[in-house]
Order: C-alpha cells, then sequence, then structure tokens
C-alpha cells in the first residue's frame, strides 16, 4: 500500500482566504465571527432570527478569479471550491506530475447550492417568476466537482459526498484510501459550502442549537453553535510521488475511520463517535499513545461537547484529561459539509509548526468534561507523539475521523 | 439609442462585469468573450427585463449586441395585449 502525503493546500475561510492569512490568524486566535451581514432575499435583509452572528467570507470577489460565465453558472460554494483547488494544485504542482486520468477529485458537501435554490424558490412562489436556465447546474451539490475537474482538465473520478457536517472528512478518508490503494495516484480532496440563507438561518434558528452569544466548544457555559461558511482544499499523492520531485510535503495521512450511531437523528452517541476514533487509529497501526492532539468536532452545543468528550475518553482511557484538545470552530465557524477540511487544514498546520491551537472563546473550561481543552494561547506539541486526529461528528449519527501524522 | 438598446447593453455589461460604455451595437459576441454560460444567462435577464420569452431557435443565431436589441424589439412590438382581469 502506498504512503500518502499532502503536497498542497487551499482555502477560502471567515478567516482568510489564503492559507497564509488562515495561519496567522488560526494561531493568534482571530476570529471570523461577526456580525451578520445582510441576507439576500430576507425581509429587509434580516434573517430574523434568536441569534446575531455568523462565520462570513467577506474577502472573496469571485470575478478576480473566475470568467463571467462560470460565475453565472455556480453558486457561492461551487466558487470557494474552484479557486481553493487551484490554490492546492498549484502549490503541489499537481498536473505537471500526474496523469489527469489518475487524478481522482473527491469533495465533501451537504448544502449544494442552497442560496441560489432559495432565490429560485422565492420567485416561484411569490410571484410566478421563470426559473433560472442554470439553476439546476448551480444548486446541484456535485457542480464543485465538476467545475474543479473542468478548471484544471483532471479526467479522474470525481464525486461529491454529502453526509451533512461530516461531508469533508469522508471525502478526504476516501480519497486517501484511493491513493493509498493504488486506485488514483493523487487526488483533490476537501469540502465547501455557502449555505447562509434566509431560510437557512431561519431553519437553524428553529433547531435551537445556535448560540445567541458566539460559539465557545468545551466552555462551561457554552450555549450553541455559530454558522459558518468555506472550503478547504487539498492536494494529496502518495509519498513516492511526492519525493521523486521534492514536493513539499505538509503532513501524512495516516488512517480514516466511519461509523454509524444507529440511535437517533439529532442526538449523537458515544459509542459511534468513539468507534470512528478507534477504526482511525487502528487503520493508522497507531497506537492510542502516539495522538499528541485531537482537533475535535466541537461544535460548541451541550450534546456534542459532552458526548465527544465520553468518546475521548473512551478512546483513550487514563490518558483521555492529558490530551490537548481544541475546537477551532470558535474561529471559523461550522461550515456543515466543510467544516472537516477546515479542521483537517487546523490540523495539518498545527503538525507542521508543531503548535496547537487554542479554542477562542471559553471561558471557563467545562470541568465535568475532564479533557485538556487548550485555551488562552496555543501551545507547542509534545514532539514525542506524533500523530493527530480530526473529528468529524454529523447529525444523524454520520462519523468520520481522519488521523495525520507530522512528516520529519 | 433607444430604451432597449440602452438596457440591453446594460445588461450584458453586468453579465461581463465591464463598463456599458464599452459596448456599442456593433460590438460582437466573440469581442466581448461570450461563451455559452454567458449567453444563457444574459438571455435570461433580457428576457427578464423585457417579460419576453426568446425563441429556441433564436439564440443560435445572436452573433453581436445589435442582434439581441432587435431580436428583443420584434419580440415586445408581439408581445400580446396585457388581459384586463378585474
Amino acid at each position: 500500500m502506498n504512503r500518502v502525503v499532502i503536497t498542497g493546500l487551499g482555502c477560502i475561510s471567515p478567516i482568510g482566504s489564503s492559507v497564509a492569512a488562515f495561519r496567522e490568524n488560526l494561531f493568534a486566535g482571530n476570529t471570523g465571527i461577526s456580525t451578520i451581514a445582510d441576507v439576500p432575499d430576507a425581509p429587509d435583509g434580516n434573517p430574523g432570527v434568536r441569534y446575531t452572528q455568523a462565520a462570513q467570507v467577506f474577502d472573496f470577489d469571485p470575478s478576480q478569479h473566475l470568467t463571467s460565465g462560470v460565475i453565472a453558472a455556480s453558486n457561492r460554494n461551487t466558487q470557494f471550491a474552484i479557486v481553493a483547488a487551484r490554490q492546492a494544485a498549484q502549490q503541489a504542482d499537481l498536473l505537471k506530475y500526474h496523469n489527469p486520468g489518475d487524478i481522482a477529485i473527491i469533495m465533501g458537501c451537504a448544502c449544494g447550492g442552497r442560496s441560489s435554490e432559495e432565490h429560485e424558490v422565492k420567485g416561484l412562489y411569490t410571484r410566478d417568476a421563470r426559473a433560472h436556465p442554470l439553476t439546476i447546474v448551480r444548486t446541484m451539490s456535485s457542480a464543485g466537482a465538476s467545475q474543479i475537474s473542468i478548471d484544471l482538465k483532471i479526467t479522474g473520478p470525481a464525486l461529491d459526498i454529502s453526509t451533512a457536517c461530516a461531508s469533508a472528512t469522508h471525502a478526504i478518508g476516501l480519497a486517501f484510501h484511493m491513493v493509498r490503494s493504488g486506485m488514483a495516484t493523487a487526488a483533490i480532496t476537501g469540502g465547501h459550502e455557502a449555505p447562509l440563507s434566509f431560510g437557512f438561518y431561519r431553519a437553524w434558528d428553529s433547531m435551537r442549537v445556535v448560540s445567541p452569544t458566539r460559539c465557545r466548544p468545551f466552555s462551561a457555559d457554552r450555549d450553541g453553535m455559530t454558522l459558518g461558511e468555506g472550503a478547504a482544499i487539498f492536494a494529496i499523492e502518495t509519498l513516492e510521488s511526492a519525493q521523486a520531485r521534492n514536493a513539499p510535503i505538509f503532513a501524512e495521512i495516516v488512517g480514516f475511520g466511519m461509523s454509524a450511531d444507529a440511535s437517533h437523528i439529532t442526538n449523537p452517541s458515544v459509542e459511534g463517535a468513539a468507534t470512528a476514533m478507534r477504526k482511525a487509529l487502528a487503520d493508522a497501526n497507531a497506537s492510542p499513545d502516539e495522538v499528541g492532539y485531537i482537533n475535535a468536532h466541537g461544535t460548541g452545543t451541550q450534546a456534542n461537547d459532552s458526548t465527544e468528550s465520553a468518546a475521548i475518553h473512551q478512546v483513550f482511557g487514563a490518558r483521555a484529561p492529558h490530551i490537548p484538545v481544541s475546537s477551532t470552530k470558535a474561529l471559523h465557524g461550522h461550515s456543515i459539509g466543510a467544516s472537516g477540511a477546515i479542521e483537517a487544514l487546523a490540523t495539518i498546520l498545527a503538525l507542521q509548526a508543531q503548535r496547537l491551537p487554542h479554542t477562542a472563546g471559553v471561558t471557563t473550561p467545562d470541568a465535568s468534561l475532564n479533557v485538556d481543552v487548550i485555551t488562552g494561547t496555543p501551545r507547542p506539541a509534545d514532539t514525542t507523539r506524533p500523530v493527530a486526529i480530526s473529528n468529524s461528528l454529523a447529525f444523524g449519527g454520520l462519523n468520520a475521523v481522519i488521523a495525520l501524522r507530522r512528516f520529519s | 439609442m433607444d430604451d432597449i438598446a440602452t438596457r440591453c447593453i446594460e445588461i450584458i455589461a453586468k453579465s461581463k462585469n465591464i463598463p456599458a460604455d464599452t459596448i456599442n451595437l456593433d460590438t460582437t459576441f466573440e469581442q466581448l468573450n461570450i461563451d455559452s454560460l454567458d449567453k444563457i444567462n444574459i438571455s435570461f435577464e433580457v428576457e427578464e427585463a423585457f417579460d419576453i420569452n426568446i425563441p429556441d431557435e433564436a439564440l443560435g443565431s445572436l452573433k453581436n449586441v445589435g442582434d439581441v436589441v432587435n431580436g428583443v424589439r420584434q419580440l415586445v412590438a408581439n408581445k400580446p395585449p396585457k388581459v384586463a382581469t378585474s
């Protein structure tokens, strides 16, 4: 089996539309969460919800990157995907080395072109409006994978995975397995999402899981998640191909685990999350003792953070209270199908810098969780424990965990 | 230039993200780098603006801005009168 490494990074996020900006804000703890801007299609631009904050991308201008035709045919999430994929592919110089037919594109996106869909449906229901002829291609969840293939001229297997908040982690895991097995020699993989629209805000408001203040994972006074948008996309390939041309190697992907809770459509289970973590470590052939950092799903809801902490205890036993844990969602929000990729990026940068990002916004860590939440400032990594895991635990009980190893 | 021509040029300029004063009736789609997706988008915006339906067969024959303006003029002139419903 091939060893698989990450040789290109790309992102469009609330804390930066380049990896350099993301890195700077990640370690500085600068949040991308701010007051919700005017919402198209909402009366007076006001979504009319109980919360006021979201993690929005303000510095992305598609006309700086894309032709007018592609802009007309794509929703914002797809535009993020094309640009982030370009960043990753260019950094890795992937297409100069790999046959386009041997490169896979595996994307995570759960919400598709939600804002375009809402806009069209509003026109239909309120004034019997005609639909824009590009509505279908704007709204299909697979549009990101398609547009990346068109943009980069990649002809290998390409698909979208939609598993709610675990979409991107499932995508990265599948891409990893494809390259490891030899089904593809390289892959463009990650996630993208831009769901911040009137109906989306309202639907999440009705679930009563969005923070009326601001997301602060693992804090004793946490009161919910904060919605976000963005994309993170990676170029991955065999270690052999990366080394053959001296490509930059940011980290090695060593394991992928997944599970289904099979219990409840909204309440997460400890067993499901623990199983996915165990499987990722087994797939990596790594022992729990090698894990020096957990990038938690850490949504900031009561249910997630307590269940995830209990799962960490189940997997790591006596070491559980001593493994550094953080959730970076207090910086970039919860971008649903993209969140696993954005958090994988944070994890990769942490491994590379040997510096673990803190959980911003925590007032008092919830002592009842009994996990070692990094607060205040980033913490130096324990260099004797080179493995990190990144958890994604979706509504509907679909869990995905990837294991990464520092490459040296 | 009449109102129909002005509005058509504004729609094309907005779609291509370029100043309207760089477009005139003789400007070709080729000069504007209008691809098939642009053409679909611009046709829809024109239909919306003038409340018309561009026939499928007409879409393929559009080569320059003047073609669009002339086509819109014809379709607007041939629009059936609105029937009062009260």
